[in-house]
């Protein structure tokens, strides 16, 4: 049974959530507000004054282009995030829940890259794919491979894409392998005396009793790619070659920072927060419907 | 339908040998119950037949074939596990129908067959359910259908009652005796109680530590027992164990063991041993009563409930006819010649 605890006054519950209350109210809530607030003026060229607009932001950037090719570009970069990080780490986590001896060593092995920030791993892999002095480069030359993610759009998104989900990869593997290590063992045998080979019994007992770990990872991994690969696509493309990988959070961060456009800026941090309001609600309401819990 | 046979059946993990070498040969039908307190290798037993664990040494046979190398699914065996085992995200129609979905069986059979082991474990009304949505007893049962749906040679039990209340243990310890005898299959039982043990077993394996001590019907293994240890065992309360030496002419280390039922409470001078009453327990239909002798050694006599209770602390001698005595050499084996 749950205990329910009572105070007696009022202060001392109020005095013991009071922290986190004003870490919300003044990293959430005052930019949120401002966001919404600046989303409805542009300023003047030089910062001086600002003019309202009313939704004039909001109805410029839905008819502008390169937002709308933002879009998709940030839905191909998480649906590739997701599936990359999500696979390879499901992969990983069924090799090393067979595994008998020495599991602890490659365990630690494969949560030691998330310790690395995401501004790091990025310099890390833009180190190995530079397109001059890069070891991976240099070995794909000489099978006769021409790497170049500077020019190339499609090896661009490829590298970050790669970047993000490698850091990823071992957030996702200790979810599974704690996922697959609560199935009891005697269900696995039972369905192996039932006549399933490994592959069946992945299929029909394994994923589906894993279903509520990888509902888990599916939402954060894409809250993830939308948000926190910033540091790693900045460290790699800056949203290069051609805005080919400047995904939405990126957007947000070019317009304001460096085009210095704080009103489109603002518009698109209320789209982006309405947009990831959405999708979590969506997936909460219809895929939990077809989670075994 | 099969016979099953274990070669000197041998397991090993690591450097540590855990089953000393079985041997057995069961018949076609029979019901075999391997009991043994735990950590006697009953369960390592048991899968190993059933290919969950390797075989370290010797052979294990299922109709005459050898089976060492063969993985579970081809052994043509089913399993009811102790925790049941049963797939949570399945309904009991799909938890039944799974291992013939498998082996590729028409739809209407699957029906027909999944219906018909409905029908005998009264689980009708319950097919389209998820265990989570049924009782620890219609749980059991649908994991008893699983194994018979799939209509296999053998049917390997592990424990499937200790999960179960007192009373339902009982009842379906009937169900599980009707059914087999009804299908006629082959079984092994794996369990830690003796009465389990007793009631459904053609034979039975005691099990200790590894080695199976004696292996025979339930009743020839309870008048007759092989070693100190299925004396002790089986029976309950257990056998008692005299030193033979204070008793009689016997060599150091001998013991005597009688039943407590074959013990008769008579005065201080008729004994063959006399002792005081430590406490006795009045249980109704009988009553068992614990002497203590002078030397220190403890008795325990069951007598019918309807004799009178002696107090605490009464002086009584106690006797028994020799020939329900049994006499254990010093290694706990059996002394065959006082027979």
């Amino acid at each position: 049974m749950e205990k329910r605890v009572t105070f007696k006054g009022l202060w001392l519950p109020i005095l013991l959530v009071l922290p986190q209350i004003v870490i919300t109210a003044v990293f959430f809530f005052y930019p949120a507000g401002k966001a919404v607030w600046q989303s409805l003026f542009i300023p003047d060229p030089f910062g001086l004054s600002m003019q309202y607009v009313g939704l004039g932001n909001f109805e410029f950037l839905l008819s502008d282009p390169y937002y709308r090719a933002s879009f998709v570009t940030t839905a191909v970069f998480s649906t590739l995030v997701t599936a990359v990080s999500m696979g390879v780490a499901l992969y990983l986590a069924v090799l090393a829940d067979r595994l008998i001896k020495g599991s602890g060593t490659y365990r630690t092995l494969l949560i030691w890259p998330y310790a690395v920030a995401p501004a790091v791993a990025g310099v890390l892999w833009l180190f190995m794919f530079n397109t001059r002095v890069g070891v991976v480069t240099w070995y794909l030359g000489q099978l006769g491979y021409d790497w170049n993610h500077v020019l190339n759009p499609r090896e661009a998104m490829g590298l970050v894409v790669v970047a993000s989900a490698w850091g990823r990869i071992s957030y996702n593997f200790l979810f599974f392998l704690a996922g697959l290590q609560a199935i009891p063992r005697s269900v696995i045998e039972a369905a192996a005396i039932d006549g399933a080979r490994f592959w069946t019994r992945f299929r029909t007992i394994v994923f589906p009793l894993l279903s509520p770990t990888t509902f888990f990872l599916l939402v954060v991994n894409i809250v993830y790619a939308f948000f926190e690969t910033f540091g790693v696509i900045h460290t790699i493309t800056s949203g290069g070659p051609q805005q080919a990988t400047t995904i939405l959070v990126y957007k947000v961060y070019s317009d304001g920072f460096i085009g210095q456009d704080l009103g489109s800026s603002a518009a698109q941090s209320v789209i982006l927060l309405v947009l990831v309001s959405i999708l979590t609600v969506i997936q909460f309401r219809y895929l939990e419907r077809r989670v075994h819990y | 339908m099969a016979t099953v046979t274990l070669e000197n059946l041998k397991k090993s993990f690591g450097k540590t040998e855990i089953i000393h070498g079985v041997d057995i040969d069961i018949a076609d039908g029979e019901f075999i119950v391997i009991v043994g307190p735990s950590g006697c290798g009953k369960s390592t037993l048991l899968r190993m037949v059933a290919g969950l664990e390797t075989v370290s040494a010797g052979e294990v046979l299922i109709g005459g074939r050898p089976v060492n190398g063969v993985e579970p699914m081809d052994r043509d065996i089913a399993m009811v596990f102790q925790n049941y085992a049963l797939y949570p995200h399945m309904s009991v129609f799909d938890n039944m129908a799974y291992g013939l979905k498998i082996g590729r069986v028409p739809k209407a059979e699957i029906r027909t067959r999944v219906e018909a082991a409905a029908e005998i474990l009264q689980l009708g009304p319950y097919l389209q359910r998820k265990p989570r949505e049924l009782s620890g007893g219609q749980r059991q049962r649908v994991a008893m259908g699983r194994a018979i749906v799939r209509k296999p040679a053998v049917f390997l039990f592990d424990e499937p009652l200790s999960n179960l209340d007192a009373k339902l243990r009982v009842q379906m310890r009937l169900e599980i005796k009707a059914l087999q005898r009804k299908l006629g299959v082959t079984s092994l039982y794996v369990t830690h109680d003796q009465v389990e043990a007793m009631t459904l077993a053609d034979r039975m394996i005691v099990m200790n530590e590894g080695t199976a001590d004696q292996i025979g019907a339930p009743l020839e293994v309870y008048g007759n027992p092989a070693t100190t240890f299925v004396a002790g065992f089986i029976g309950s309360p257990p056998m008692n164990f005299l030193d033979a030496a204070a008793l009689e002419n016997a060599p150091a280390g001998v013991s005597l063991g009688v039943r407590p039922e074959s013990v008769r409470l008579v005065g201080t001078s008729e004994g063959r041993l006399e002792g005081t009453v430590a406490y006795a327990e009045p249980l109704g239909a009988e009553t068992l009563i614990h002497l203590r002798t002078a030397d220190g050694q403890a008795l325990t006599i069951r007598q019918d409930g309807v004799l009178p209770v002696p107090a605490e602390g009464d002086r009584l001698g106690a006797v028994w006819d020799p020939s329900q005595e049994f006499r254990f050499g010093p290694d706990g084996r059996r002394l065959r010649q006082d027979r």
